[in-house]
Formats: C-alpha cells, sequence, structure tokens
C-alpha cells in the first residue's frame, strides 16, 4: 500500500517542487530554487549590487529575465545609461531572455514569450508578480537584492503560505467585467485581506474566462497582500500556451490543489449580482459603485498597465468608444501591454478605432503608471485601468486617481465624468 | 546608513529611540514616490522619503528612529528602496500591527529591522501617541510607555540577515568565508 499523504494546496505543492521538499505545511520556511528571476526597469540595481560583491557568474543566466518596461523609452541621460548598461550586461553574461524598451509590460511579454508555465515558481522585482498564476504559475514580487541573491545562489528562502479559495459562480451583467469583479473582492476584503495568502481562483465563472481575464485577477490579488494568485490550469490554458505562446503540452508539469486540502478561508463571488465599481482615491480598497461617483469631472483617462492593456481590454475600449468622441478638454491616453498587443490591435482596426475617437496611442510599456508619461498637474483627476490610486503616482500629489475597468474608462472619456459604461452601450 | 551614532547597546540587539506614528496600509508610493527609483542611495532617497505626505512629516520623520504604524504598513509596490530611504533618515525599526509581506522582506534584507506587534502600537497610542520605542530583535521584544511587550522571534536565517547588516552583506560574509575555506584547503 502507497503512503498516505496529506491533501495540499497549490501553494504547497509548487513550493515543495521548487525546494526539493516534500510535506511541507503552512508557516514553514524553506529555501527554493525559482525557475525564472524576473528584473524590469529595476535591473540595473541588481547589476549595480552584483558588481559591489564583486561577484561576474551566475547560478544560471537562463533563468535571468530583464524588461526594460517602466521607462521606455529612456526619458534622461540617467535612464538611457541604466537601460544601456542592462543590455550590455546581458550580453556579456549571454542572458538570452533580455526584452529592451520596446517589448512592453515585463509580465506580459514573459506570458506571451513562454517563459511562464504552469507548476513554475517564479520571482520578480514587482508586486503584480502574482500575475503568473493565470498560467498555473506560482509567482511573487520581491527587492532588488533579492533578485541579485538568486542571480548568484539560485535560490531564496520562502514561508509556505496558507491558501485561501476565491470561488466566482455567474454570468456577469451587461457592462461588468473582471476587472469589477476583482475590485469588489478588494473593496469587500480590504489592502490587506490575503496578506501572505495563496489566493486559488475558481468557481464557474473563472474557469469560464480567458488567459487575459485571469491576469486580470491574479495581477489585482496583489491589492489584497496576497504572496501568490493561482487559477488551475485547464484546456484554456494550454490552448494559449500552445498558440500564444508556443508551449506545448511537453514543457510543463501542471500542479493542481487536492480536494481535501486545508484553506485558511473560502471567499464565495456571485458574479450576476455585480454592478461597475470604481476605486475612489487613494487607495485601491476604496471601492464604491461607479454610480456613486458618476458625474465626477475628469482631465485624463489612462487604458494601461499590467492589469488592463491586453489585447482584449483595448477591444473593448474601442467597442464602446467607436463612432464617438473623447470629451473637449480629456487626455485619452493608451498605452498598449506589449509589442504584440499593439500589433495585433494595429492589424484588427482597434488602434485607428481609439485614434478616431481621439485617444493618443503610446509605446507599449507601464507608462503612466509608473509615472512616465500622462502626469497630473495639482488639482487634477484620471481615470485609469491600472492597479493602483495612491497619492502622487501620477504625477501632481494633489491630484486624484480612480480606478476602473477599460469599458467605464471609455465611456467616461466619452462623457468627460465618470460614467457607468451600461449607459454609453445601450 | 544613518548619519548618527548608532543606538544599539553593546552585547545587545537593542536599538530604538523616538518615534513617528502613521497609519493604516500606508503604501510605498507615500514613503518614497516612483520618480526618485533612480537612486539607491539611501541619503539621497531620504530627501524624498514621505514627500507627499509635507515637509513637517519629512522633519519629524529625521528626529525619529522608529517609525509605528498600524496594519499593513508598507503595501504596493515592491520597491526595495521603501526600507532603504527609512535607514537613509536615520531610522532604525519599524513597529507594525501587520507588514505587507515585500515590505516586511526588503526590511529585513536591508538590514532595517522590521517588529510586528500590535500590542506595541495601542499602547503607545493608548500613552498619547508619540514617545518612545526600544526593539530588541534577539529577545524578541518591544518596550514603550513603560511597558514591555513580546514578539515572535524571527527565525535563525532571518536573524542572520539582520546581524550581518542585510542580504548582500549577508551573502558576501558567506562568499568570503567560503573562499577561506578553498584556501585553507588548498593549503
Amino acid at each position: 500500500m502507497s503512503t498516505l499523504t496529506a491533501p495540499r494546496t497549490f501553494a504547497q505543492k509548487a513550493i515543495e517542487r521548487a525546494s526539493g521538499e516534500s510535506g511541507l505545511a503552512p508557516g514553514q520556511i524553506v529555501d527554493a530554487f525559482p525557475d525564472v528571476y524576473m528584473s524590469h526597469t529595476a535591473s540595473w540595481r541588481c547589476i549595480r549590487t552584483l558588481e559591489r560583491m564583486g561577484v561576474s557568474t551566475l547560478y544560471d543566466p537562463d533563468r535571468v529575465a530583464m524588461v526594460m518596461d517602466h521607462i521606455s523609452p529612456a526619458m534622461n541621460a540617467k535612464t538611457a545609461g541604466d537601460h544601456r548598461l542592462c543590455r550590455e550586461f546581458a550580453d556579456r553574461m549571454g542572458i538570452k531572455n533580455f526584452y529592451d524598451v520596446n517589448a512592453g509590460i515585463a509580465h506580459i511579454v514573459l506570458m506571451e514569450n513562454g517563459l511562464i508555465r504552469p507548476g513554475q515558481f517564479v520571482i520578480g522585482t514587482d508586486s503584480h508578480s502574482t500575475i503568473y498564476g493565470a498560467l498555473g504559475a506560482f509567482g511573487t514580487g520581491v527587492g532588488f537584492s533579492e533578485i541579485t541573491a538568486a542571480w548568484v545562489t539560485g535560490k531564496l528562502w520562502v514561508k509556505v503560505p496558507e491558501s485561501v479559495r476565491v470561488e466566482i459562480d455567474g454570468e456577469l451583467p451587461v457592462g461588468s467585467y473582471a476587472k469589477d469583479v476583482m475590485l469588489k473582492l478588494i473593496g469587500d476584503l480590504g489592502a490587506d485581506g490575503l496578506t501572505y495568502c495563496s489566493a486559488e481562483f475558481g468557481g464557474s465563472y473563472v474557469r469560464s474566462r480567458s488567459v487575459s481575464e485571469r491576469m486580470t485577477f491574479c495581477n489585482l490579488a496583489m491589492e489584497m497582500g496576497a504572496k501568490n494568485a493561482y487559477v488551475a490550469p485547464d484546456e484554456t490554458t494550454r490552448a494559449y500556451l500552445a498558440d500564444e505562446a508556443g508551449v506545448g503540452a511537453d514543457g510543463y508539469e501542471v500542479l493542481l490543489p487536492d480536494a481535501g486540502a486545508e484553506y485558511r478561508d473560502t471567499v464565495v463571488l456571485d458574479g450576476s449580482t455585480l454592478t461597475p465599481k470604481i476605486a475612489v482615491p487613494h487607495t485601491v480598497d476604496n471601492v464604491v459603485d461607479v454610480d456613486e461617483v458618476s458625474g465626477t469631472r475628469l482631465d485624463q483617462v489612462f487604458i494601461g498597465s499590467c492589469a488592463n492593456a491586453k489585447y482584449d481590454d483595448l477591444e473593448i475600449a474601442a467597442d464602446v468608444l467607436k463612432g464617438h468622441k473623447v470629451a473637449h478638454g480629456v487626455r485619452l491616453v493608451v498605452t498598449p501591454a506589449s509589442s504584440a498587443v499593439m500589433a495585433k490591435a494595429s492589424r484588427t482596426g482597434v488602434l485607428a478605432t481609439l485614434v478616431e475617437a481621439g485617444a493618443m496611442i503610446t509605446n507599449a510599456g507601464c507608462g503612466a503608471c509608473a509615472g512616465n508619461g500622462g502626469a497630473m498637474a495639482d488639482g487634477e483627476a484620471t481615470l485609469s485601468t491600472a492597479n493602483r490610486n495612491f497619492q502622487g503616482r501620477m504625477g501632481s500629489y494633489d491630484s486624484r486617481i480612480y480606478l476602473s475597468s477599460p469599458a467605464t474608462a471609455a465611456a467616461s472619456a466619452i462623457t468627460g465624468v465618470i460614467t457607468n459604461p451600461a449607459e454609453v452601450m445601450g | 546608513m544613518s548619519s548618527r551614532e548608532p543606538a544599539e547597546q553593546p552585547g545587545r540587539h537593542r536599538i530604538g529611540g523616538p518615534t513617528i506614528t502613521f497609519g493604516e496600509s500606508v503604501n510605498t508610493d507615500v514613503i518614497i514616490p516612483g520618480r526618485y527609483l533612480v537612486s539607491i542611495d539611501p541619503a539621497e532617497l531620504a530627501e524624498h522619503a514621505f514627500e507627499p505626505l509635507g515637509p513637517e512629516v519629512q522633519r519629524r520623520l529625521r528626529a525619529s528612529r522608529v517609525v509605528v504604524a498600524g496594519r499593513n504598513f508598507g503595501c504596493g509596490s515592491a520597491r526595495e528602496q521603501a526600507a532603504t530611504c527609512l535607514l537613509g533618515a536615520g531610522i532604525q525599526a519599524v513597529v507594525a500591527a501587520s507588514f505587507s509581506r515585500v515590505f516586511f522582506r526588503n526590511a529585513i534584507n536591508t538590514g532595517l529591522v522590521a517588529v510586528e506587534c500590535p500590542e506595541a502600537v495601542t499602547a503607545l497610542a493608548a500613552a498619547g501617541g508619540e514617545g518612545e520605542m526600544w526593539v530588541d530583535y534577539d529577545e524578541g521584544t518591544v518596550e514603550t510607555s513603560g511597558r514591555t511587550f513580546g514578539f515572535a522571534p524571527y527565525p535563525s536565517g532571518l536573524k542572520e540577515i539582520l546581524r550581518d547588516g542585510g542580504l548582500i552583506p549577508h551573502l558576501m560574509r558567506g562568499i568570503e568565508r567560503d573562499e577561506q575555506r578553498e584556501e585553507r584547503a588548498a593549503r
């Protein structure tokens, strides 16, 4: 008779795989060996740290992935120098997964290029590394010193997290989207509702959603403090990996939670009763119905970020904006998540629709969400599809950021005031 | 890191001094705005620590040794400079009701003592809001307002990182030890 093993969560399995340990329980601390160490614009800080250490060999250059996304293209001589340092370092060290300023947002670029696969353990110099759960990987954010340490030692200490199930069922009403689901959850659970937890998303609604929408779930789980997020890989995942990322099913190992695994909590949401949501200044858990703040004057609308600037996000915005014009005095800034998204939106006419409506399209990258371009003056307000509305994040400390779905953002760009998309979509 | 004399007492890992208190869910964009992440210099970053909250808060920060906060301190961006800028401003410890996990890691990894002790935060608030706070991270105690509170001690690996002044100095010390061992073996 085989040994009985206690049922395990996804997080337990992923950390056991990455650490080579078995029988791990929440709270235990082990050394884990990540499959990928992602560093974005912070890469130059890692390189400088490595130089300070006097180390010149890497544990495994093939696990290093660098993406020049937060400040792209360079905005001054300093940042141009930082980019050059990374470019030259990647060449010298034989780092083949180097993506330059033209590529787009690291998370999206890595997933599109087949670097993120089910079952992997991935660390990144970005809190939204939780997004890799959209493909069934364990993704979590760390600082640049930890990425540098992983470059050298190949490992980092990690605490096995408790897990929470988030079950979402039902079809969403017209005008509500994945972003509204997440804003509802963030508002209900709070900015630390999932701190240190592994958030496993499930339910009929989640299972029916695209990889892009799953990215939105897993990305925004961070705004409740989650350590990582996860959607169980299925046929949708397999098709995305094969068709979009060029990864066959023999290129990864799917890890599924066991029936009967222990969860700290189960959160249940009925999607069919949802209404469009909006996070108001200056915290992401300050969530209200769009209708409660409709009519609020806007100076700018930003459609961008790793939360909501993928192809389907731009398409939703274009569908709302088609045949309309952006309101007088409002800047509509659209920053595609990646160059691949931008190319597809160009081929399908989505970009033309946006431009004809009065949008300005920037190069792919983090853009205004990271405070680069699309800044606000004192007293101004932006409605953004990004994941953070913290004070001063987009320019003046005396400006305001609201967060919504692309549909709400597009509808509001037409009217110049916060608007429920159902009103425009008819 | 700090321009001031270290307040650590000989033989003990006791650090602390005057407090500056913040509320809940203080995010890293407020601690150090993204526009200053082009630097990794603690002194330069300290100039801009808590800039969105205005010069009075910044002045008080520089006169303090311990940041005290409510739940979820350091939420948001994974920027390591949120810990570095506090060290640059002369802060030696952050005592909070709870931390965002990335900030907690970044604090330990940069040598900033981060202690979860809601009881101490509540006691300081009850005693008028500001005063002094002292942390002994070896013993796992926080003293404030004439009372001492315990906190769950760090796992030994984290304690070693803190003692070495952060993750990178800790690794460098390890590399040095390995080299010395290799040299001895070669002799």
